[in-house]
């Protein structure tokens, strides 16, 4: 029940955070895979640089998976991985996975980590173009 | 009483280092800190939203400060 959280400055290993998960009480287990795509608002994007408060966003990310925990009794085990630094378009920049007894819960679950990761995790994205980059989200 | 506030991202970029020291009188309050940043960086005022945290978490306006917390502005975020 312990949730293997992580913010590595290395490529993320898809099958550790799947494998972490596993247990023999749940039957489903649902994963959500975020990578780096190659533009942004229709703007061609050519790498990513993510930075990160790791003690604050593994703070808030404890905070996410306690609120899953009351939302969804039965969920089992949980694993989120976010990659910081430098990433190639391809790259695996996050990982979220979650088992749970039956099916609907875990994408339930799974969606609502990803979704409020993304509202309160202090993680930040800078997108690089060819001409210059920019923070992600920081202006109106 | 002076405080150290930490920077990320963009607010990294528009004060110029990460970690930035605020003397004495410093403020007492979140609000007051962000009053202040805003006031020595205009440009943190232009800004989606730009929250306080401090010691790990989000903190409300009237949160008071103290010299050993560890505080931080929080631009936007984009994880994920």
């Amino acid at each position: 029940m312990i949730p293997h959280l992580a913010i590595t400055d290395q490529p993320i290993d898809i099958a550790a955070a799947l494998a972490a998960v596993q247990t023999d009480t749940a039957g489903a287990v649902n994963s959500f895979i975020g990578t780096v795509r190659n533009q942004s608002g229709g703007r061609p994007v050519r790498r990513l640089h993510y930075e990160s408060y790791d003690s604050m966003a593994l703070t808030q990310l404890g905070h996410v998976i306690a609120q899953a925990y009351e939302k969804w009794p039965m969920l089992q085990e949980v694993a989120v991985v976010h990659r910081k630094g430098t990433l190639e378009l391809g790259d695996v920049a996050v990982v979220v996975a979650v088992a749970t007894p039956h099916r609907a819960e875990s994408f339930a679950a799974c969606q609502f980590i990803i979704d409020t990761l993304k509202q309160v995790v202090t993680i930040w994205k800078r997108e690089e173009y060819e001409d210059g980059t920019e923070w992600v989200a920081a202006h109106p | 009483m002076s405080l150290k506030v930490a920077l990320f991202g963009i607010t990294r970029d528009i004060v110029g280092t990460s970690v930035i020291e605020l003397p004495a009188p410093a403020p007492t309050t979140v609000g007051e800190l962000l009053a202040e940043m805003r006031r020595q960086y205009p440009a943190l005022g232009d800004l989606r939203s730009c929250a306080v945290a401090v010691n790990n978490e989000y903190a409300s306006a009237d949160q008071p400060l103290h010299t050993t917390d560890e505080i931080a502005l929080i631009p936007p975020v984009a994880g994920g």
